[in-house]
């Protein structure tokens, strides 16, 4: 089976082939410069495997939480590849992407992995690795400030993701005596999500091009005229 | 080798709406498809650009299948990719080109990022009369008020722009504050054909100057103080709306013939949403006629924003050897006059990447 993926959710890019078993990538930290660069990556890789685009079997895509720019153009990239090629897409999170990497190196004890929201979110997923070392996730991602954190069960926690880098000392509180080890500065990537999505393909959990769509956690980014009206009444009482 | 017969996918997704067309150089438009998105963003009184983001991800394939449909054809069918890449929202149009170039790169086809209103400049070439360059084109739409000397296909020249609001966006304003829902450009200029035009006395902006600039924020407030001092009523609902559109349109007649006069010209365009205004397309004919002019619009569906303009201008830069990528990169601000000459159809250029898979399969 050969497989692409694609991750731009954060202020990384890369892109990543699993050719039989053999998973090359292409990661570059580069902010705003992920539209000019993804397409030569997947043409890259491509040239380096010698494997036509023809012979893709699935298109795999980080889908977000994440930059909402950033998760958009992975998904509109899915969309457009898995359209011309013919074959489906397998959407996964970018939150069990970070977690994947940490698990990688860490085996055995459940993950935190948080991306900074801004506005003084994060979004969180928390994950345990299963018999064969894929994380599988432990409740369904959120968006929340970083004080309303809470862990599962598990004495031990590892955590990964720029949410630490951000919001270190507001997690503290929950995190801080259950964590083990320094938490990794790390970005979701897509070797990362070619793991995972061995489990997906498996179980034929993958989905015609049209469904590749981001999940942004925040579905409510403006106000109506009539919601402007009445905050504008509220504070006028207030 | 020259491409006789070549099919463009063309992908609008610059602002509000998104529109996909297929367009063939031998047998015209052979598709188009679009979806505004004009009633979601309605209740916030204005285009929310993470909104139209959004939903343009969600439309474009279902759209695209669409067009195939109507079309009969099949994926593989489609030669060439045209998206635009600008001007208009940077989120929206990332969404359309993304999709454009990705689709092309797995296609192995030639894919070109095209100007939007170069799209609106040669909608007109989708009729069956179309014009020749030169011509003056008269660009009117929510986000623009030109006037522009289309010496050639790609060789365009700007006369004249607003100095403020957009001649559709002074509609929307003129119409919202008369109480009409957003956007309520069209249904002020319904109002406007029941009203008397010279029951307010408005000021006709910019006629008493020489040139080719218009500005529609005075003649607002204008609107804005008439309307405050009226009394309210339906009847000067009706007739303040017909004298606004009189000012405008006698504005807007008056400097295409400036312009017609000016350059030599005798065929004028007319693009963009307000082009469909009645009034405008009456007094427009009837002075073009007087002054042997030939007045061309493209049809009513194709005056707003829409997929079809965008393929039939990428297909003549296309067949032209014009190519972009696979970086793919969009201009949210892009001066038309840093267009260049289209180049006769000297056919498709092969991308790299087709070279290399044949060989390598
Ligand atoms: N009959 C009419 N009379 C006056 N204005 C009209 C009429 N019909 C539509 N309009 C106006 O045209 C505009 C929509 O046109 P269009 O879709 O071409 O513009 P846009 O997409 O907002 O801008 P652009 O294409 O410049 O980015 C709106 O402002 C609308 O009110």
């Amino acid at each position: 089976m050969n497989l692409l993926a694609i991750d731009t959710s954060t202020e990384a890019c890369s892109a990543a082939l699993w050719v039989d078993g053999r998973i090359l990538e292409r990661f570059e930290v580069a902010p705003r410069k992920h539209a000019e660069l993804l397409l030569p990556m997947i043409d890259e890789l491509l040239l380096e495997a010698e494997l036509p685009r023809s012979a893709l079997d699935a298109i795999v895509f980080g889908r977000g939480p994440g930059s909402f720019t950033g998760v958009r153009l992975a998904a509109s990239v899915a969309q457009g590849l898995a359209f011309g090629l013919g074959i489906p897409v397998i959407p996964l999170s970018s939150l069990a992407a970070l977690a994947q990497a940490e698990a990688d190196e860490h085996p055995g004890l459940p993950i935190a992995a948080m991306i900074d929201a801004r506005m003084g979110e994060i979004y969180l997923g928390l994950y345990k690795p299963d018999a064969e070392g894929l994380v599988v996730a432990l409740n369904a991602e959120r968006v929340l400030p970083p004080e309303q954190v809470q862990l599962g069960t598990e004495a031990q926690w590892r955590a990964v993701g720029s949410g630490w880098q951000t919001y270190g000392k507001a997690l503290s509180g929950e995190l801080g005596s259950r964590l083990q080890g320094q938490p990794q500065p790390r970005y979701p990537r897509a070797a990362a999500l070619l793991k995972l999505a061995q489990r997906e393909a498996r179980s034929s959990r993958w989905q015609t091009p049209e469904h590749a769509q981001p999940l942004y956690l925040r579905d409510k980014v403006a106000l109506t005229v009539s919601e402007r009206l009445e905050q504008r009444r509220l504070a006028a009482v207030g | 080798m020259a491409t006789p017969n070549l099919t463009t996918l063309g992908i609008e997704t610059s602002c509000d709406e998104t529109g996909l067309a297929l367009y063939n150089t031998e047998r015209g438009l052979l598709g188009h498809a679009l979806f505004s998105q004009i009633d979601i963003h309605a209740a916030y009184g204005g285009v929310v650009p993470e909104i139209a983001s959004r939903d343009h991800l969600r439309k474009l394939l279902p759209l695209l299948q669409e067009v195939l449909d109507q079309a009969g054809m099949q994926r593989s069918d489609i030669d060439a990719v045209a998206y635009t890449a600008g001007p208009g929202l940077v989120g929206a149009l990332l969404v359309g080109a993304c999709l454009g170039q990705s689709l092309a790169f797995a296609l192995q086809r030639p894919a070109l990022g095209v100007h939007h209103l170069e799209g609106h400049l040669l909608a007109p070439l989708l009729e069956a009369d179309p014009p020749q360059p030169p011509f003056v084109a008269l660009l009117v739409s929510g986000g623009h008020t030109q006037l522009i000397a289309v010496r050639a296909l790609g060789d365009y020249e700007l006369l004249g722009d607003t100095l403020d609001d957009a001649t559709g966006e002074a509609f929307d304003k003129c119409a919202q504050l008369m109480g009409l829902p957003y956007p309520g450009g069209p249904a002020l200029a319904r109002l406007a054909e029941e009203g008397d035009p010279t029951a307010f006395k408005l000021a006709r902006p910019m006629l008493d100057r020489p040139g080719l600039d218009f500005s529609f924020s005075g003649l607002k407030t204008q609107v804005a103080l008439a309307w405050r001092d009226s009394a309210q009523d339906d009847r000067s609902r009706r007739d303040l709306a017909a004298s606004f559109q009189a000012a405008v349109v006698e504005t807007l007649v008056e400097k295409c013939r400036r312009a017609w006069t000016q350059t030599g010209f005798s065929t004028l365009v007319v693009a963009g949403g307000v082009g469909a205004n009645r009034r405008l397309r009456a007094d427009l004919r009837e002075l073009a006629s007087r002054d042997g002019v030939q007045v061309h619009y493209p049809r009513p569906e194709f005056c707003t924003d829409n997929g079809a303009m965008i393929a039939v201008a990428g297909a003549l830069r296309l067949a032209g050897g014009e190519s972009s990528g696979p970086a793919i990169s969009v201009r949210p601000r892009w001066p038309l006059a840093e267009l260049t000459r289209i180049a006769e159809g000297s056919g498709l250029r092969a991308q790299g990447p087709e070279e290399l898979d044949s060989a390598r399969s």
